[in-house]
């Protein structure tokens, strides 16, 4: 045995950087032009989100009084007055507004997708890998959330414990988020039952088995590990479902509390001026729309370059 | 506080656990210590099966994969299970590690003794402790019995963590020791590899190393090599072979190849149907073979001493059904020398020529008719 281990030792062989799951990725990904500007604009999303308020010259919620009288009291149009996307009709700069709009739909795009991993992972774990009366349990009980509508269920919760601490926390924000991440786990829980139900009868489960390794433990390192890519991909695409959901509720204004605002309640207060100052309602809508477009860019792209089998397909 | 040299099986005032004021560091805690290995050693065989019989539920009826299978293995010995395919020979294997997929498959009776306990009396989270620790198992295909996203340090140390409570660290110096132990060069860099980055052979070295990383008493080997080509076979099972007899490990090896069984195993249990047909010393088995099964599991092997251009004899006919064996021999149908009484009664397994040698016939009992 000792010659086979010299024989073998070739200096200089296998010097190669072995590729790895996340390498090769990444290499896919780097060839998708369309998901890497996705890529980009999600950084520069958070970026602004994160670094924002630092940036501009005003403050959300400052009324530039001085420009405003100038103005005759009227809507700041853009390039007037040094703001560069103009004010509302109380003289607040909309690109500052905008950026701390951003602010907001970032923490919906990270509070919700937490809540729905916390609820979805731990569901669609345990249904795909106990099965039987669990599974048909958890999946009805999924059914029944799935089959109630979203946006009034989202409206019943907020209204009701809009008084309460847990309602008044982040600007009235987080029971909101909450209560999107408790409507939207649904398909996370279905994406990772599925996933369990086939890599449950891989063999290395029963040779995890064979050395004595829990069950906790098979679910937790050796299953959701292998779930990881498809997991990856419904978070980076649910994101832009939960940015939309939150800017529709603002709208009809349900959520943040004056004097800030998300993007859905800075259009919202733009319509009235849709026609003299269509800037108003323009810019918090392409703000939402860039946001959605580059997340599902990402999405689709990581979905292409963690499944490699899956591409040209759908 | 002497060790008694008792049977050890009753368990009345006998010494089973080194007492917790003796250390092993001293002289006397170390003899102590050596003295109730060899008397439990002595006392009792590692492994005794009784009676054992494993069913699949199906919607066909109910599967008899292995019925009222009984045998023993002493510390350290080697043993051969072969067989054709679908003879029981897995399930038997599974059955000893509880395994059994359940649904549909369940074991309805027996007992299985390993190491003094009843293991089939054990709660399932006992039984899991045990697994790994007490009993390794390799599986047939090395391609699919590793896990694609773990390193394949994380799966070799996993059983040492999982079993022996060390800390990361320990349990990957361990990690790097079998992998070292199993013939894998640089086993330190090739720790953070994946099972891609290994050729079959070498999975599979893996594979034993994973077995082996609690230093079990018994390692369950099934179909070690039929996944991998010739030349690659013959280092697998030298290295299982080297390897059990360093750790001290008893070995039961599951497979359908007799040349592969001849050259590894101390005793042979021929099974047929679910059941065991012929069992014996491995020279017994094949200087004198005492059951038309075994005969014709012989003479389908290929062989270097023959003239060749001969076609290779086969068994004619198929396996029977194990939903409603019926009284017969079940290898009746297909044996040569069948007569009628085979046809009415199944033989039961008893004593030839050799020690502990057995045979399932009648025709080759005292008096039969096939000599």
């Amino acid at each position: 045995m000792a010659n086979q281990t010299q024989a073998l030792e070739v200096p200089g062989a296998l010097t190669r950087k072995p590729a790895s799951l996340w390498g090769d990725a990444w290499k896919r990904l780097r060839k998708n032009k369309l998901a890497l500007v996705g890529g980009f604009f999600v950084l520069l999303l958070l970026f602004v989100a994160i670094f924002g308020p630092y940036l501009t010259p005003y403050d959300y919620r400052t009324q530039d009084f001085v420009s405003l009288k100038a103005n005759h009291y009227q809507v700041i149009p853009p390039f007037h007055f040094g703001h560069l996307l103009g004010t509302d009709e109380l003289g607040r700069d909309l690109l500052s507004r905008l950026m701390d709009g951003a602010r907001i739909s970032m923490t919906v795009a990270v509070v919700v997708q937490i809540v729905v991993l916390l609820i979805g992972l731990p569901m669609g774990a345990a249904a795909g890998w106990f099965g039987g009366r669990l599974d048909t349990f958890l999946m009805r009980f999924t059914d029944v959330v799935y089959a109630f509508p979203d946006l009034l269920f989202i409206i019943l919760l907020s209204v009701s414990f809009r008084e309460t601490f847990f309602g008044k926390a982040m600007d009235g924000l987080l029971l909101v988020f909450v209560a999107i991440g408790m409507v939207s786990w649904v398909t996370m829980a279905r994406l990772v039952r599925g996933q369990l139900l086939s890599l449950k009868e891989q063999e290395y489960v029963e040779a995890a088995r064979a050395i004595g390794v829990s069950d906790f433990r098979i679910v937790t390192r050796h299953l959701l590990p292998n779930a990881i890519g498809p997991v990856i991909v419904a978070v980076t695409l649910g994101i832009p479902g939960a940015i939309l959901t939150e800017a529709t509720l603002a709208f009809i204004g349900i959520g943040v509390q004056a004097p800030r605002a998300s993007w859905g309640s800075l259009a919202f207060t733009g319509e009235p001026y849709i026609r003299s100052q269509p800037h108003l309602i323009l810019f918090p809508a392409i703000a939402i729309a860039i946001a959605l477009v580059s997340f599902t860019f990402l999405g689709d792209g990581l979905r292409d370059a963690l499944d490699p089998k899956l591409k040209g397909k759908q | 506080m002497t060790v008694s040299d008792d049977q050890g099986r009753a368990g009345s005032p006998v010494l089973t656990e080194l007492p917790e004021d003796v250390s092993v560091e001293t002289e006397e805690g170390r003899r102590l210590a050596e003295a109730l290995q060899d008397s439990r050693r002595h006392a009792r065989k590692l492994l005794e099966v009784r009676n054992l019989s494993t069913q699949f539920y199906t919607s066909d009826g109910v599967v008899h994969a292995v019925d009222e299978v009984s045998f023993e293995l002493d510390y350290g010995e080697t043993l051969g299970l072969v067989g054709e395919s679908g003879c029981g020979k897995s399930v038997t294997a599974l059955s000893l590690t509880r395994l059994v997929p359940n649904p549909p498959g369940k074991i309805v009776a027996g007992e299985i003794i390993l190491d003094g306990i009843n293991i089939l009396k054990l709660s399932n989270e006992e039984m899991r402790r045990l697994r790994g620790k007490k009993i390794g198992f390799i599986f047939q295909d090395p391609m699919t019995s590793l896990n694609p996203t773990l390193t394949i340090g994380f799966q070799i140390a996993e059983s040492a963590r999982v079993h022996l409570d060390l800390s990361r660290k320990a349990a990957e110096d361990r990690a790097v020791e079998l992998l070292s132990k199993v013939g894998i060069p640089r086993a330190r860099d090739r720790m953070k590899d994946y099972p891609h980055q290994f050729s079959g052979g070498m999975r599979q070295r893996v594979m034993i190393a994973i077995a082996l990383a609690c230093d079990p008493m018994l390692l369950l080997a099934d179909e070690p090599t039929t996944a991998l080509d010739v030349t690659i076979q013959a280092q697998i099972l030298e290295l299982i072979k080297s390897l059990s007899s360093e750790f001290g490990t008893a070995v039961i090896l599951i497979t359908h190849d007799l040349g592969i069984a001849a050259g590894m195993c101390n005793r042979i249990n021929v099974m047929y149907a679910g059941r065991i047909v012929e069992t014996g010393p491995v020279d017994d088995i094949f200087e004198r073979p005492r059951m038309p099964y075994a005969w014709g599991l012989l003479e389908s092997l290929p062989r270097l001493d023959e003239e060749r251009h001969n076609r290779l004899r086969t068994i004619e006919g198929l396996p029977p059904d194990l939903i409603n064996p019926g009284a017969e021999c079940r290898f009746s149908p297909r044996c040569r020398y069948a007569r009628d009484v085979c046809r009415e009664h199944e033989p039961e397994l008893s004593e030839r020529e050799g020690e502990g040698h057995k045979a399932r016939c009648f025709g080759t009992e005292p008096g039969g008719w096939i000599q």
